[in-house]
This record gives C-alpha cells, structure tokens and sequence, in this order.
C-alpha cells in the first residue's frame, strides 16, 4: 500500500474516533492580538511551562523522597549526592518553583496594567488568583519537605500565622499542622498537599483557566480597542514563538541550576534556636518584613493580628478589582488601576528587597 | 419533586463531605505533662552563657546570668511561635525570626512579640540543675 494511501487511512481512522477536524478548525481561526505590549501575553505560557516542569521534576524526586522527620533531610541528601543528576534534578525543581511563582506575578501585573481583568474576563482574573494562591500554598509546602532548619522555622511562622486568625485560627493551625507543634504529622500532611490535594485542585483549576482564555480570547488593552490591533494566527505564529520562550525559560533554569545549585542546609532539630539571618522564601518576603514593622500592640490590638487582618482586607480588595475598576458608567478606571498596580509592585518590590537585606 | 431530588441531593453530599472534614481534623494526642526536668550540670554552664533543655515536647532556655543567679524560660517566641536565644553580647534574649528581643525577666524590651516569655523556677540542688513549672 503507498505511504499516502496509508497515511490517508490511518487519518480517516483517527478523525472517526476524535473529531480532530473541530480542533483544526479552532486552531486556524485563532488569533492573537499584535500591538505595542504583545510581549506580555507569552508569561501565562512561560508559567504553564513552569509548572510542566514542576510535575514531571517532582514525580522523579517522589522515586527516592521519604516523607518522615528521621528520613527526609537524609533522602534528599541522598537524591543529591548519590543518584546520578539528583542535584540537577532536585535544583531544576526548586528554581522552577521560584521562576513559575515569579512569571506568575508578572503574568498578574500584566494583567492588571493591560486591564485584561475587564467584562467579561472577570472568572479568568479570579480563577488565576486561586491559581497564583495555590502556587504559593505550592511553594509553603514544598518549602517544608526537606526537613532543614529554615524550613522548619518558616513553616512553624508560617502555621502560627494561620493559628492568629480570630475564631477559626485554632483549628486551621491544627489542620495544617496535623496537631500542636510542627512534627513528623506536618510533614506526612504537607506531602500530601504537595503531591496530591494542589496539583489536583490546581489542575482542574488550570482547566478551568485555559478554557476561559480559549472562550474569550487574548484581550487587547482598551486604548487600542479590539478592532484597532492587527492580528497573528495562533498557529503556528504564536505558538512557535511562545515555544522560543520556553527554550529560553529552559536555558535560565539550566543556567542557575547548574551554576547555583540549590542548597540543602543544615538539618532541623526543633530543640535548637531559630538562626541568625532566617527569612522565608522571597515571595512571602513583604508579609515578612510588614510584621517584623508592626508594633506588638496597635490600638489595643496585637500587632500580629492587625497585620493578617491588613494582609487579609489588602488581597480581598485585589481579589475583588474587577469590580472597582469599574465607574458607574461602566468605564475602565485606567489610571486608578494603573497607578494603584504601580503602588503594590513598588510595596511588594521595595519590602521583599527590605526583607532580604535588613 | 424539585425539591425532594435536590434535599436528597444536598443532604447525600453533606453525608459524604462530613466525614471527609471530621478526618481531617488531627485528633488529640494528650500530652505527658511536663512539669519538672533535669537541666545539666552547675560546671556545664560560664556565667553570661546559655543553653537549651528539652521540657517535654518543647525547648526551654536555661540562662546563667552571673555565679550565682539563674534564669529559664519557655524558648517558644510570644510572636510567632519561633524559638528564641540568648544573646551573649547584648545580655538580652532574642528571637531571629523577626527580631523581637526579651529582657533576662523574660519582658519584651523591643520588636513585635505580644508578650513576655513564660519563666520557670530553676533550682540547684547540689550539682544538679532543675528547672520546674511555676504553679
């Protein structure tokens, strides 16, 4: 039989079977804005890649990885030292967490000053904040797993932040915990955060996601106007492009993990003294260096306290701007959603530096 | 009918996720109380130096201010939880994580810590050091 004929059949069989003409179809109407700011679509892809990167380097680490305070530090020592390109597997992961938490935030900034949040893409901005969240909840949790003094330290702030809220704090801080102090049970359930419960949730989230963009299509900023920007095929423009930016994001995660490989530090004994100079990861920084500032009593009210609740209403209010951002006209407030954008990065960017050098 | 397929519906969801939420919820383990331990030896400790002791599942800083007079505390930070040091330099108490630093009465002198550090009685008895829960 010729290639054609058998190329044409095994086609025909596989078109009965999935339907992949309606994919076809979709994929050659797509199309992309092209403007002046179009570099920033390609971050929400970057960060998709990121997060590939996570899984398939975390489902090597869970072949050697031991989920218990006497074997944790000792297991990912030995993923380090022992198997072949364990370092560069473990430090790929760790780096990409940091990237993928990065470009998360400039994929949500960008959001925020192209006003890409606008009618009718408002499920797309909160379901990429709960994205962003279960990132971090990534990051806090894998943070702890292995068992080294910083992160036993951070996790311990980290469970009695949440203990410090009114009324449900109590039992929060034992839910994450899995009991009264961080042990061998707040690792077991931190694993099991990491590995099963956030990449379950984020998954079907990132659906969710996907699915929106897919619906409503890339936003054009509303200065130029949906009729006012030229416009370039999805396929194969965009997306050869975008895979450019993942073989550079690769390249940068190859880079820093060869040349700075991530450290393993010392291993954690809750009966030694917090070290000198401990601060979280970079992107719990800000909160950090916010309550190092508080005083221990604001108006009656413990510092502490008064800061989760300025924490809180600050992340409600970002949460919710789709709905502010809009005046009674139903206008887009452009420079008070730009300038209030610039003020949070300034706040997030000037603390975080704060945070790490003082 | 709307309404009996919906109850139905609602009550066999709550039915499933009770459970769910009741088994996440860590049980109690109780805890041996801890009211008393041996901390060392006298000649283990200089004056103007510290050490940690384990009083029950949680650190306790023992302190030798001078020759004489001894301090201990809960090492566990008003603030949040972390766990606090002795500074040899500053003859204060201080705790890394946001820099919150304790007097040798345990009383918050600077930083975000709420409130003072739970201090236990230390007692000599010959060579042996014993620190014990105030009643």
């Amino acid at each position: 039989m010729p290639a054609a004929e058998t190329k044409t059949r095994v086609a025909n069989w596989l078109e009965e079977r999935l339907g992949l003409a309606a994919v076809r179809e979709l994929m050659a109407h797509k199309t992309v804005p092209v403007h002046s700011s179009s570099l920033w679509y390609y971050f929400g892809g970057i960060t998709l890649f990121l997060f590939g990167i996570q899984v398939a380097t975390g489902m090597l680490l869970m072949l050697y990885y031991r989920a218990t305070t006497t074997e944790a530090y000792e297991s990912v020592q030995f993923i380090m030292t022992r198997v072949e390109f364990g370092w560069l597997i473990r430090s790929i992961h760790s780096w990409a967490a940091n990237l993928m938490i990065f470009t998360a935030f400039v994929h949500m900034f960008s959001v925020v000053f192209l006003h890409s949040y606008r009618r009718p893409r408002e499920m797309t901005w909160w379901s990429g904040i709960v994205l962003l969240g279960l990132a971090m909840a990534f990051g806090f949790s894998g943070y702890l797993l292995p068992w080294n003094k910083v992160s036993y330290f951070a996790t311990k702030v980290g469970a009695d932040v949440a203990s410090s809220i009114p009324w449900m704090g109590q039992a929060l801080g034992r839910f994450l915990r899995g009991g009264e102090d961080v042990a061998g049970a707040t690792l077991t359930r931190f694993f099991a955060f990491h590995v099963v419960i956030l990449p379950a949730t984020t998954i079907f989230l990132l659906l969710f996601h996907l699915v929106l963009v897919q619906k409503h299509g890339m936003s054009t900023p509303p200065w130029i106007g949906v009729n006012g920007a030229r416009q370039m095929p999805f396929f194969p423009n965009f997306f050869l492009r975008e895979l450019m930016a993942w073989y550079g994001a690769l390249a940068l995660l190859g880079v820093l993990a060869a040349l700075v490989p991530w450290e393993l530090g010392e291993k954690a004994d809750p009966f030694a003294p917090a070290p000198a100079g401990i601060r979280p990861e970079w992107y719990f920084l800000a909160e950090f260096y916010t309550l190092k500032l508080i005083p221990n009593h604001v108006l009656g009210i413990e510092g502490e306290l008064m800061g989760i609740f300025g924490f809180a209403l600050l992340a409600l209010w970002w949460v919710l701007l789709p709905l502010w951002a809009v005046n009674r006209n139903g206008m887009i407030r452009v420079r008070l959603v730009t300038g209030i954008g610039v003020l949070l990065m300034a706040y997030l960017i000037t603390f975080s530096l704060l945070g790490y050098f003082l | 009918m709307n309404w009996l397929l919906g109850g139905g519906f609602t009550g066999s969801v709550l039915s499933f996720l009770y459970p769910v939420l009741r088994f996440v919820n860590p049980p109690a383990v109780p805890e041996a109380s801890v009211n008393e331990v041996n901390a060392g030896k006298v000649a283990e400790l200089k004056p103007n130096s510290a050490k940690m002791v384990k009083f029950g599942a949680r650190p306790a800083l023992l302190i030798r201010v001078n020759e004489t007079e001894w301090r201990a505390f809960s090492a566990i930070c008003t603030h949040l939880n972390c766990t606090v040091q002795f500074h040899e330099a500053k003859h204060q108490i201080w705790c890394a994580c946001h820099n919150g630093l304790y007097d040798l009465n345990g009383q918050v002198v600077s930083g975000p810590p709420p409130k003072p550090l739970e201090e236990f009685a230390v007692h000599i008895r010959g060579e042996e050091i014993v620190i014990a829960r105030r009643a």
